[in-house]
């Protein structure tokens, strides 16, 4: 019998029952026990009713998780596959199910019910204008800078994935695609696949959850900006046990040792390491401190003999007051990032594509950038960022830079950013560039990251 | 050499298995329980007593849409045997990135230990047919704020201590007890909310978000309109208006909005009608005095019984 049957069934066996007691005993007597006795057998009924109501609900989802195959009905026209969320896809699968009747069931997949086991597809649109000139690092006057597509589901009881493509201007990327394993013993949380690395903070985050349009000199120059450090491998996390009310937890991370301009792996040996420190801790309700310590290792371009480290240290003040947490909070967030690189004392640049400016010799570069972002009302956000960093491949060059932001939510699914940035060259230019930027997202509600 | 490293590798082998084959103590024990809210901690609690130790991780005055996945609630959450939801979608913007980073892996979904309160519950406002965003941050499963309605809690309470002798089979009886009693007492208490509300059936209310159904159908109250243009969208000049216009031609007076919203536009429409705000506790913890659901009840009758009584 089908969900919606039994339901029904089931109701009306429960409405006849609870009739046939009213009738039975209201006349009869009408004394307080009584009634009372009769409230709390209409309360026991509903409670049944609710409880097969809510059976009914997991039944459905349960049924269209199985495998079936629906030839006799068309797909239905609302329901496409991509543009409602994800969530809505059990009902819908659930009601073509239920259309179909009692007819012969195929093995194998396909079907509307299939949809069930979809993944959450989630779709982001990153599209930016630019104004101003900036003869070094030009932008275009419109870009569709981006369009990435989320695709994350539950692998099995012990794991599940998530997947990040990227869809530029000029091609495709798999910007993260990774299996995590959730239920590991003493608390172990690895993944393996494509990911971005644990180098401090914005290292690890995608384009569409930064608070500017974007990423400041200091990831440019010294972490391989856009794509920064990401990479084929593994990693492995856990939580330390620590004292007070402070919460540590340790990432370790191998990779292949391919990333941008940071590492070249050379041969198969060339891998990357990455490792970082958290510390967390709750100030009041209201407030807490994020800190982080980085490093990483790994081969550079001019080949296996040398070596590229990075050390980084962040540190994030985050402030919202709980009772008004839709309408106020700010972040305060700041890295500091050193890199040190050998680089072949006599530079033979004619076999290998070196940088521009490269400089003969072991390399020191240092950079930060300090940000703030004050949300004053419950769509606007206005913030800043001071930069400076030293060039990786010649450390002696040094550029500079601000940016003032602000930021409007049409809706928890869109926003709207106009930044202005000044950027000193070392080489004595100056830009002044403005930009808009528009980002919106369809599909599954993915979790906002902290 | 060889033979040590082998033999190390047969004790880290051995450590292994037990550490995987370990079966679980069937002896009463005290389960460590974690809820996204306030409201299924103060059930858990009435049912659990001191066989559980309970906690939830969102404050009962913040807003349980837009809760932050801070990693001090991964300590809570990485040595729970139970982990409690709402479920249809209310945490979805925080709970799975946190489940995910436990490293606890008791409680990722459709483990033992992870329960999903809401298909206990009668849910309202179940969407039908095709839903998109352009209706707001619309929760295709129904209406989560289903715990605002004594008889849903009764039947969540009834699930949890399932769920609870399910885990600790050697405290059912206890926990059963334990249900009963505050099933006879919850009983007793919605006799006397209901002859509170009783003169009051029937009046037509708004409320700022769509918070308020099962409240409302518990009380015979008629939702009529509500101050958020739709589900999460900030109220607009041109929907307030209308709202204004409505509740003037309904004879509406109450406006029913949560702490965590602003009231400034309550306030004005308050003034344009003639009505009143009643600022009403979603959840357990919204004021201090809130310890438990009984005092949630009492807090939110009160307040809005007086108001009906001043707009009379």
């Amino acid at each position: 019998m089908r969900p919606s049957q039994m339901l029904f069934a089931f109701m009306v066996v429960l409405t006849c029952a609870a009739a046939a007691q009213q009738t039975a005993n209201v006349p009869a007597t009408g004394s307080n026990t009584d009634v009372s006795a009769l409230e709390q057998k209409i309360r026991d009924l509903e409670d049944r009713l609710v409880m097969l109501e809510g059976q009914v609900r997991q039944l459905k989802a349960q049924k269209t998780s199985m495998p079936s195959e629906d030839t006799a009905s068309p797909p239905t026209p609302s329901s496409t596959a991509v543009t409602p969320a994800q969530l809505t896809m059990p009902q819908e699968a659930g009601r073509t199910t239920a259309s179909a009747g009692d007819n012969v069931r195929l093995g194998g997949a396909g079907g509307a019910a299939a949809k069930a086991l979809n993944p959450d597809i989630s779709v982001i649109g990153d599209f930016i204008a630019g104004a101003g000139h900036n003869p070094l690092n030009p932008t275009p006057a419109f870009q569709m800078h981006e369009s990435e597509v989320g695709l994350q589901a539950i692998v099995d009881p012990y794991a599940r994935a998530d997947f990040f493509i990227s869809f530029g201007e000029t091609g495709v990327n798999v910007e993260e695609g990774f299996i995590t394993f959730t239920a590991l013993p003493s608390g172990f949380v690895a993944k393996a696949g494509k990911m971005r690395a644990a180098f401090g903070k914005v290292n690890t985050f995608h384009n569409h959850v930064m608070p500017w349009v974007d990423r400041p000199l200091v990831s440019q120059n010294l972490v391989g900006g856009e794509d920064g450090i990401n990479d084929a491998g593994f990693s492995v996390e856990h939580i330390i046990p620590a004292p007070g009310k402070w919460f540590l937890d340790f990432t370790g991370q191998a990779f292949r040792g391919d990333s941008a301009d940071v590492y070249t792996s050379s041969n198969k040996n060339d891998l990357s390491v990455v490792g970082h420190l958290r510390g967390y801790r709750d100030l009041t309700d209201d407030s807490n401190l994020d800190l982080g310590v980085s490093y990483s290792r790994g081969h550079n371009l001019f080949g296996g003999d040398f070596i590229t480290n990075l050390y980084g240290v962040d540190a994030t003040y985050r402030w919202k007051p709980l009772r008004r947490s839709i309408y106020k909070s700010f972040v305060a967030r700041s890295e500091f990032i050193w890199r040190q690189q050998n680089q072949p004392s006599l530079l033979t640049c004619q076999s290998i594509t070196c940088p521009v400016d490269t400089a003969a010799g072991f390399q020191r570069a240092f950079g930060f950038y300090a940000s703030g972002d004050f949300q004053f009302a419950r769509r606007w956000f206005v913030g800043g960022r001071v930069d400076r960093s030293d060039r990786a491949f010649n450390s002696h060059l040094n550029d500079k830079g601000g940016s003032v932001v602000l930021t409007y939510w049409p809706s928890e699914f869109a926003q709207i950013r106009g930044q202005y940035r000044f950027t000193r060259y070392a080489d004595r230019i100056n830009a002044h560039e403005a930009f808009i930027q528009l980002q919106f997202a369809l599909g599954a509600h993915g979790a906002h990251p902290f | 050499m060889i033979l040590a490293s082998k033999s190390s590798f047969f004790a880290l082998a051995t450590c292994l298995c037990v550490v995987l084959v370990a079966p679980p103590s069937a002896t009463a024990k005290t389960l460590r329980v974690i809820t996204t809210l306030t409201d299924l901690a103060a059930l858990t609690h009435e049912v659990g007593g001191d066989k559980v130790d309970v906690e939830a991780l969102a404050k009962g005055y913040q807003d349980p849409h837009f809760v932050d996945p801070k990693p001090s609630f991964l300590l809570k959450l990485r040595h729970a045997d139970l982990l409690i939801s709402v479920g249809l979608d209310l945490e979805i913007g925080w709970l799975p990135p946190l489940i995910t980073q436990s490293g606890n892996g008791n409680i990722q979904p459709a483990s033992q230990g992870f329960l999903d309160a809401s298909q206990f519950a009668e849910i309202l406002e179940i969407p039908q047919g095709a839903v998109t965003r352009a209706e707001g941050d619309v929760h295709p499963l129904g209406n989560p704020h289903y715990w605002l309605d004594p008889d849903n809690a009764r039947r969540i309470a009834k699930g949890i201590a399932t769920k609870l002798a399910d885990m600790d089979p050697a405290d059912r009886a206890y926990f059963q007890q334990r249900e009963q009693d505050f099933e006879k007492r919850l009983a007793e208490a919605d006799k006397k909310w209901q002859a509170q509300m009783a003169p009051y059936r029937g009046r037509k209310i708004v409320t700022y978000h769509r918070s308020w159904p099962n409240f409302a159908k518990h009380f015979g109250l008629d939702v009529i309109g509500y101050i958020e243009p739709r589900p999460g969208i900030p109220p607009t000049p041109s929907h307030t208006i209308e709202l204004v216009n409505l509740m003037k031609r309904e004879n509406t007076k109450i406006e029913l909005i949560e702490p965590y919203f602003d009231a400034k536009t309550p306030e004005s429409i308050a003034s344009m009608t003639g009505g009143k705000v009643v600022v009403m506790m979603p959840s357990v913890g919204g004021k201090p005095e809130i310890t438990d659901y009984f005092k949630l009840f009492d807090y939110d009758i009160e307040i809005l019984t007086q108001a009906f009584q001043q707009t009379r």
